[in-house]
């Protein structure tokens, strides 16, 4: 088979797929069109397998060779061994899950680490909006209305650092992306304010 | 051809299928150990082939049919005269092609077919098993076929395949010889059957022994079959593997041949018409007996229960990679038993996928044309050609 083409990948699957060492094990949870699983297979040698709650984002992975179950992040890690994967990923989804704490808390039982994104609440648009416009924010990361939104559990960076405090739960590496997607490296009060997005790599303590 | 002695007696059936096929003569060194504890040996499996190992010998597919299928999978049926029952998916320039893959389909143990069944001679007396054959389970009939490996010279399997019955063999194979299977597809179907399905099929079975042609099994001695109870039996299993909906779109109330309701019993109704077809049509093609069999051998399979009950344990440390999938109308096997087994394979960190199709085809979906079912087996096979370092062809 011809070498498989790069095609670039979202900026924070790309963030996420640069914390993976090549070769190892990998469950990514809520994986979508299974873009982020197809660059780990190509391209660091991963066996990475998904979980995906749409029935037709699952069929579309397998179709395309990939190693995907219908599943949710809430409900079916559960099945899952202690350890079983080096990683398991959840990119944009934690704040969609019913029990943010318990799903981080499988996480960090089936894999060996655990890589979480998601979008910042303290983001100075969505302050701005809430505060000034008295409306619930609505900004490129969090496109939805209020009836309509999957985000259930929305937090901020300092929140999702209090709540690793308090699980035991050591943050290994935390990367906080701007509006345009670009890391930034400040303070943490500035982070939380100039961050739209932020990928965290856990392990257990 | 045909080992004189050990197979003779065979039925029309039977000698039309071995001269379009190969067939091999196994457990002559020593007898093959049944679950049930009879040590089985000499006996015969039938198989048809497609394609060519390759040198290394990494390219061998087998797939297994289901409780009344045969070895006939991509050629036509010599019996019945019509198209390989799995003609979708094998041949040339389809998923399982030929000029890529070295594919192997068996007639099962205890069938009807070619392989040593009810009606093949005990070599202790040289009379025909009937009844006294052993019953056979889903692992004998996987055994058999490692058996066949061995004699062809085949250490594993890319994959093994199949729908329904055959998805048990498959989940068999990848539970006794994690080894020797690179990748597992079983297709609509479940690690055990449930009461729903044993009680179908006893009907059947009662259906066959109620018939006063059976004679205990002894029919063929007696120069009859018992015709009325094998189709019955047949009539019965169709209506399961369509679903509600695929029969009332198909049939409705229409009637047949006729504009008003008769006031009698003979087929009014098209569905009464086209049952009483399958039901005719099939015992031109299957031993009663062997149907006795296989049901038998379907109900007895649970896969946990070999497993301590935990199904889990059948899948531990298995580093075969899975596709299951299911049909959203199939009632025989429904979603849930595909999904039992993806949570099993989840507990035991196998690599899996699952797919359920949307098909109101019922169980029988998976014989029949479906795209979706088409895009994943093609994208499946491909990912595990890769990982297999599998050439395309051409």
């Amino acid at each position: 088979m011809s070498q498989p083409t790069r095609t670039p990948i979202r900026v924070d699957l790309q963030l996420i797929a640069d914390m993976v060492q090549p070769g190892g094990r990998a469950l990514d949870v809520g994986c979508g069109d299974g873009s982020l699983l197809a660059y780990l297979v190509n391209f660091k040698q991963v066996d990475a397998r998904g979980m995906e709650l749409s029935q037709a984002g699952v069929n579309a992975c397998v179709a395309n060779g990939l190693s995907v179950v219908q599943g949710n992040a809430d409900t079916d890690l559960r099945d899952y061994p202690d350890s079983a994967f080096d990683y398991v990923i959840l990119s944009q989804t934690l704040q969609a899950t019913r029990a943010p704490r318990e799903v981080l808390g499988q996480m960090l039982r089936v894999g060996k680490r655990a890589i979480v994104s998601f979008p910042n609440f303290a983001h100075w648009q969505v302050r701005l909006r809430l505060v000034f416009g008295g409306r619930m924010p609505n900004t490129p990361s969090l496109p939805h209305r209020w009836y309509d939104t999957p985000n259930i559990h929305l937090c901020s960076i300092d929140d999702f650092r209090a709540l690793c405090r308090e699980m035991g739960v050591k943050v290994e590496r935390a990367v906080v992306l701007n509006r345009n997607s670009k890391p930034i490296h400040l303070p943490p009060l500035l982070s939380n304010l100039i961050g739209e997005q932020a990928v965290f790599m856990l392990r257990r303590d | 051809m045909l080992e004189p002695g050990v197979f003779d007696d065979l039925t029309d059936a039977e000698s039309k299928a071995l001269a379009q096929c190969r067939h091999a003569v196994l457990g002559t060194e020593r007898p093959m150990r049944l679950d049930c504890g009879v040590e089985l040996g000499p006996f015969r499996i039938a198989y048809q082939t497609y394609g060519t190992l390759n040198a290394d010998k990494s390219n061998a597919v087998l797939i297994c049919h289901a409780l009344t299928g045969d070895q006939f999978v991509g050629d036509s049926n010599p019996v019945t005269g019509k198209d390989g029952w799995w003609d979708s998916i094998v041949g040339a320039g389809k998923i399982l092609d030929p000029a890529r893959y070295f594919i192997i389909c068996t007639n099962v143990l205890g069938g009807c077919l070619g392989s040593t069944g009810p009606l093949a001679h005990d070599p202790a007396n040289k009379q025909s098993w009937n009844l006294r054959f052993p019953v056979v389970t889903i692992a004998d009939m996987v055994r058999a076929q490692a058996a066949l490996l061995d004699h062809l010279q085949i250490p594993d399997l890319f994959c093994v395949i199949g729908g329904s019955m055959g998805g048990m063999q498959v989940l068999e194979w990848a539970a006794s010889f994690p080894k020797r299977v690179f990748a597992a597809v079983p297709i609509a179907t479940a690690a055990r059957h449930s009461a729903q399905n044993i009680a179908f099929h006893e009907v059947g079975r009662q259906a066959i022994m109620a018939d006063p042609e059976w004679k205990g099994g002894d029919y063929r001695l007696h120069d009859t079959a018992p015709e009325r109870g094998l189709a019955v039996a047949r009539m019965t299993a169709h209506i399961t593997y369509l679903s509600e909906q695929a029969l009332q779109r198909k049939f409705g109330r229409a009637l047949q041949n006729r504009d008003a309701l008769g006031f009698g019993f003979d087929a009014d109704f098209q569905v009464e018409s086209y049952l009483r077809h399958q039901g005719s049509t099939f015992v031109d093609r299957f031993d009663a007996n062997s149907y006795l069999y296989i049901t038998r051998a379907m109900d007895y399979f649970d896969l946990a229960a070999a497993h301590d009950g935990v199904l889990a344990k059948a899948f531990k440390g298995s580093a075969t990679r899975f596709c299951l999938m299911s049909f959203t109308s199939d009632w025989l096997f429904p979603t849930r038993e595909s999904r039992a087994v993806v949570h099993a394979l989840n507990a035991a960190a196998a690599n899996v996928s699952f797919v359920e199709v949307e098909s109101d085809k019922g169980h029988d979906a998976f014989l029949l044309d479906e795209p979706e079912m088409f895009r994943t087996l093609s994208g499946f096979l491909q990912g595990a050609a890769t990982a297999r370092g599998l050439r395309s062809p051409r």
